[in-house]
């Protein structure tokens, strides 16, 4: 998984009929330190985090290994909201 | 898989609820000479790897056989503990 503060939301009325009340929040990868990298990803949220937290994002086909997402057409699920990180070795 | 060592813990008390009790490990990807390369990821750890150690690890749907309940988001997850590494090629 990868760590990501959200920072933005987006709102699509018309899109895949499955999608319908799934929350997609838009989310960039942070470093150790929660400094940000570039670049984002839209992740649907599975467990309603707010904008500016930071969270884990898990991609790929395991982003679908939840009852919200099963079945649909997602590569990326907000799974976790980070409340601390222990770093206890140097990279 | 690949190669990390393990460099910490995240703690997060409001997640998915099958991830209830896991053990969630950040760790630093290696090459074989057990170099960092690229940015450190956070995995599941089933195995109990401690901080420091050097493991390896599954990547993609494959993250979550190792995992107690299928029906996780996991796209990563330490699947064992190095104990000991052997490069018989020359490294480019």
């Amino acid at each position: 998984m990868i760590l990501a503060r959200i920072i933005g939301t987006i709102w699509a009325t018309r899109k895949e009929a499955s999608l319908e009340g799934a929350k997609l929040q838009i989310v960039r990868p942070v470093e150790l330190d929660y400094q940000e990298k570039s670049g984002f990803l839209v992740a649907v949220d599975a467990v309603g985090a707010g904008v500016g937290e930071i969270v884990l994002v898990c991609q790929g086909s395991s982003a679908r290994q939840t009852e919200l997402t099963t079945q649909k057409p997602v590569d990326a699920t907000i799974m976790a909201i980070v409340d601390k990180l222990d770093v206890t070795e140097k990279t | 898989m690949h190669l990390a060592k393990v460099i910490g813990t995240v703690w997060a008390t409001r997640k998915v609820e099958t991830l209830e009790g896991a053990k969630m490990q950040i760790i630093q990807p290696l090459d074989a000479q057990e170099k960092a390369i690229g940015s450190p990821i956070v995995a599941v750890d089933t195995i109990g790897a401690g901080p420091g150690e050097i493991v390896y690890y599954v990547t993609a749907r494959e993250a979550v056989i190792p995992y107690r309940n299928e029906m996780t988001p996991i796209d990563a997850s330490i699947v064992g503990i190095v104990d000991h590494i052997d490069v018989y090629a020359k490294q480019e």
